[in-house]
């Protein structure tokens, strides 16, 4: 059975299939990642996946559920989060704050409980407060856990992004890039923090540009180009697989 | 029959004009800055009123109509230096009130200035109606009509052949590239509040022999020239021209079949109901959000 | 409880300043503007959930304020129903309009959203205007007053209670409801709309939620006032009164409770001062909106409050 099943696939704006009749299994596992040159249909394919845009064509299966057209905030209930890009951090709200948006589905949500500030509201805050100071110490941004997120460095706020990701419990986690913009240090403990999540039973999907950071922690590899897969397979395979090698070429001339 | 839809169709094209006029000018400042300006309104006022202040005190008309013209632009360039520049880079909903504060001044200045009272200007060429398949339409309209034809023709001409034109486009659609492209931000800026200015200068003295002139005159002007440029979709020049004649003569009809009570209330319920259905206006392109 | 948190600290403050005022108010006249006050800062509390908070900018709430007080006037007036009776019914009505209107209205972003909910408050008032056997037309209608257990309320010193009192509750629903996950869900949606949703957050389901509970707050208010007034016309649901709420928000700070209170305070103090200027009122009163904009963008109270942060540390 597998975790996570496109069929047929596709989306295209304005006339350019940015994805392109992709089908592909994601089988469960700890980290897998999606690489391939600019505008191979990465980004397309997570927003497509998350629910942000609604497929031209094709189905996509979560657990072998058709979860085509559903709404992203259904698609948090079943367990799927993510991180963006371009960083969606919330600039009117705490580190803190941030994080227990992320505890949304799981907490008292009633209109006039909050209203009236039932009881279930302060001690549920309060709950939700200390799990969001444990995820941020897991991120290791026990530092700022009263700080405003506008006086946060970038790469701190990448961290806040998985944190959040995380506070829903999400049994897939897709990385969109979680790297850019990392200095190589950085990167490096980037590169931990995605192994400590996978090595928590949450399968990671991760797109990344920095080959090294794939090579290194990917445990299956989907190689995207003109919105088609290309190749997959295990590291060594890819690295080593011509289809993928001249992909490459045209662009950065050898995969490392 | 005809004669009386005719009638109202007349009525309906020449409001509509001076409506597109008006949304024109929101269309130029929102395509320069994405900032509406909720002044457009007090351009038409100042054009009406500086006109009526002019020719009485003796100019003749065409003179009165030039200096109204070129002190509605002066003011529009204050506002940019005095108001809109020092607030660079604030929110949408801050320019929003800075704006509001600038109409809530101008009218207030035009008070001070030429008092509450209501003035007529003379129509340009005379009050006798001329017929035109049994409906009788006023000369002012023909003006205005003209007037309105060949403004749009020449802002056509000036946005899509001449350099300056080009560049004001240029940094609508990517203000990075047109900044690299060294195109003055400023400048485009100041260039748009200034034709801004000059179309609501025109659209008020063309329409005060119609509306009459007093301070209060360019609200529901501007808000009806706001609700052209949306029904157009925001930035779409030739959208507001058609938004500004849909929405006046739907207005004229109202009025003329249904009921003048609620005349006011056509535009906006044109503008809901287009709304509702597609968020961005009648030829507004829907974009898709980039994450 | 903590009194030190801005929570329980400013609602104290506000009961300390509502318990001490009328020691200082000399005459019925500065009763008046304060009971004002308290009116337009509740429709303010109620609009800064929408705006500060939500992000979703409104230009036609006036329109749901004077809904609520006409309401109160054409039920009380023509069909002699009792006061708490009309007003229940005005916000019961005000919440199903505006309910029926949120999810399309509320689906418009930015500009487009602007213009929504412009056009929507000018057809309510252009509506109130022109039903004159119901409303009474441009000339407005008296309003009866507020009575309770065959009590009236009669005089600006007992209306001054009931204001304080009202703007006390309001304050404190609308603190609990910013402080809550529904709170939090709803300034995730001014923060980014696309990650909110993908952590769960049914972002249409609390645009609508929070566009009616600001416009029921308004509808009260509105029936407020149309009791306290005793007569009302069309202007209070008009687009100006719209743009003089919105601008008491945004002066005020947007996403500031204490704020929305502080900016229906000043621009409600502000034209009676300016009153000395006479002809010059408008002129002034504009260059003071654009130079508070300019130079204090976050609003009063935010502004001030950063002021005093940088100051502790």
């Amino acid at each position: 059975m597998s975790l996570l099943r496109l069929e047929n696939l596709s989306r295209s704006f304005g006339g350019i299939d940015a994805v392109d009749n992709l089908s592909f299994a994601v089988e469960p596992g700890p980290i897998h990642s999606i690489i391939g040159p600019n505008g191979a249909g990465k980004t397309t394919l997570f927003n497509l996946i998350t629910g942000l845009y609604k497929p031209s064509s094709g189905k996509i299966f979560f657990n072998e559920s058709d979860i085509t057209g559903k709404h992203p905030w259904q698609l948090a209930g079943l367990g799927l989060a993510r991180t963006f890009q371009n960083l969606q951090i919330f600039f009117n709200m705490s580190a803190v704050e941030n994080v227990m948006v992320g505890m949304h589905l799981k907490s008292d949500t009633r209109f006039h409980a909050s209203l009236l500030r039932f009881k279930s509201i302060v001690t549920g805050d309060r709950l939700n407060r200390e799990r969001a100071a444990e995820l941020l110490n897991f991120v290791d941004l026990g530092d700022y856990v009263g700080s405003e997120t506008s006086s946060m460095p970038y790469g701190a706020l990448k961290r806040l992004e998985i944190a959040r990701a995380l506070a829903a419990d999400p049994s897939v986690l897709l990385l969109d890039e979680p790297a850019a913009g990392l200095n190589p240090a950085e990167t490096e403990s980037v590169d931990s923090l995605i192994q400590k999540v996978a090595a928590n039973s949450v399968t990671v999907i991760l797109v990344e540009h920095d080959m090294r950071l794939v090579m290194g922690v990917s445990d299956h590899i989907f190689v995207l180009e003109g919105g088609r897969l290309l190749a997959e397979g295990k590291a060594y395979d890819i690295r080593h697989n011509p289809d993928v090698v001249a992909a490459y070429l045209g662009e950065s001339g050898r995969v490392r | 029959m005809f004669a009386e839809f005719l009638q109202f169709l007349f009525s309906g094209i020449t409001v509509g004009a001076i409506y597109a006029l008006v949304g024109l000018g929101f269309t130029i400042i929102y395509n320069a800055s994405h900032i509406i300006n909720f002044a457009q309104g007090e351009f038409v006022m100042l054009g009406a009123m500086s006109a009526v202040f002019f020719v009485s005190v003796g100019m003749p008309m065409p003179v009165a109509m030039l200096l109204a013209i070129i002190i509605t632009i002066f003011i529009g360039l204050a506002l940019v230096k005095l108001a809109i520049e020092p607030a660079r880079n604030a929110s949408i909903v801050t320019l929003i009130i800075i704006t509001i504060g600038a109409s809530i001044f101008l009218r207030g200045a035009a008070q001070v200035l030429w008092g509450r009272n209501f003035h007529s200007l003379a129509p340009i060429s005379g009050n006798d109606p001329i017929m035109i398949g049994g409906a009788a339409v006023l000369p002012q309209s023909l003006w205005i009509l003209g007037s309105a034809m060949l403004i749009v023709m020449a802002l056509r001409y000036f946005f899509d052949r001449t350099l300056i034109g080009k560049a004001i486009v240029a940094s609508a659609h990517n203000p990075l590239a047109a900044r690299l492209a060294g195109i003055n931000a400023r400048f485009v800026l100041l260039l748009s509040f200034g034709l801004s200015a000059m179309l609501g200068a025109v659209a008020g003295f063309l329409i005060a022999p119609i509306s009459l002139a007093y301070p209060s005159v360019g609200i529901m002007l501007g808000l009806k020239g706001f609700c052209a440029a949306v029904l157009g979709g925001l930035g779409n020049p030739m959208g507001a021209v058609l938004g500004g004649l849909i929405v006046g003569i739907s207005e004229a009809m109202t009025a003329g079949y249904i009921s003048s009570a609620y005349k006011d209330a056509v535009a906006f319920i044109i503008i809901l109901g287009v709304l509702f259905f597609r968020p961005s206006g009648l030829f507004g392109i829907r974009g898709t959000e980039r994450v | 409880m903590n009194l030190a948190t801005p929570r329980t600290g400013g609602m104290l403050a506000l009961a300390a300043v509502i318990a001490i005022l009328p020691l200082l108010l000399p005459n019925s006249f500065y009763y008046d503007i304060v009971i004002l006050i308290g009116i337009n800062a509740i429709v303010c509390i109620g609009l800064n959930l929408l705006i500060g908070y939500t992000g979703q900018i409104s230009l036609g709430h006036a329109g749901f304020f004077g809904i609520g007080a006409y309401f109160s006037g054409i039920l009380g007036a023509n069909y002699g129903w009792p006061a708490f009776a009309s007003m229940l019914a005005g916000a019961a009505f005000v919440a199903a309009v505006s309910f029926i209107i949120a999810r399309p209205i509320m689906k418009l972003k930015g500009h487009y959203l602007a213009m929504g909910t412009l056009g929507m408050g000018i057809i309510i008032s252009i509506v109130l205007t022109q039903e004159g056997d119901l409303t009474g037309g441009p000339d407005g209608m008296p309003v009866p007053p507020f009575s309770v257990f065959g009590f009236s309320l009669y005089g600006e010193k007992t209306w001054y209670w009931v204001v304080g009192v009202s703007l006390l509750i309001t304050v404190w629903l609308a603190l609990n409801l910013v402080d809550s996950p529904v709170g939090r869900a709803l300034r995730s949606v001014h923060g980014s709309e696309v990650a909110a949703e993908t952590l769960g957050v049914n972002v249409p389901h609390y645009k609508v939620q929070v566009f009616v509970t600001s416009a029921v707050i308004a509808s009260f208010a509105g029936s407020l006032f149309a009791h306290y007034a005793g007569f009302i016309t069309p202007d209070e649901a008009g687009f100006v009164h719209s743009i003089e709420l919105v601008t008491m928000v945004v002066l005020g700070g947007m996403a500031s409770t204490f704020g929305a209170v502080v900016g229906a305070a000043i621009l409600t103090v502000l034209p009676q001062l300016l009153t000395v200027f006479h002809d010059y009122e408008m002129l002034v009163f504009g260059t003071i909106l654009i130079g508070t904009m300019i130079f204090m963008r976050r609003g009063l109270v935010p502004t001030i409050a950063a002021l005093f942060g940088e100051r502790k540390e």
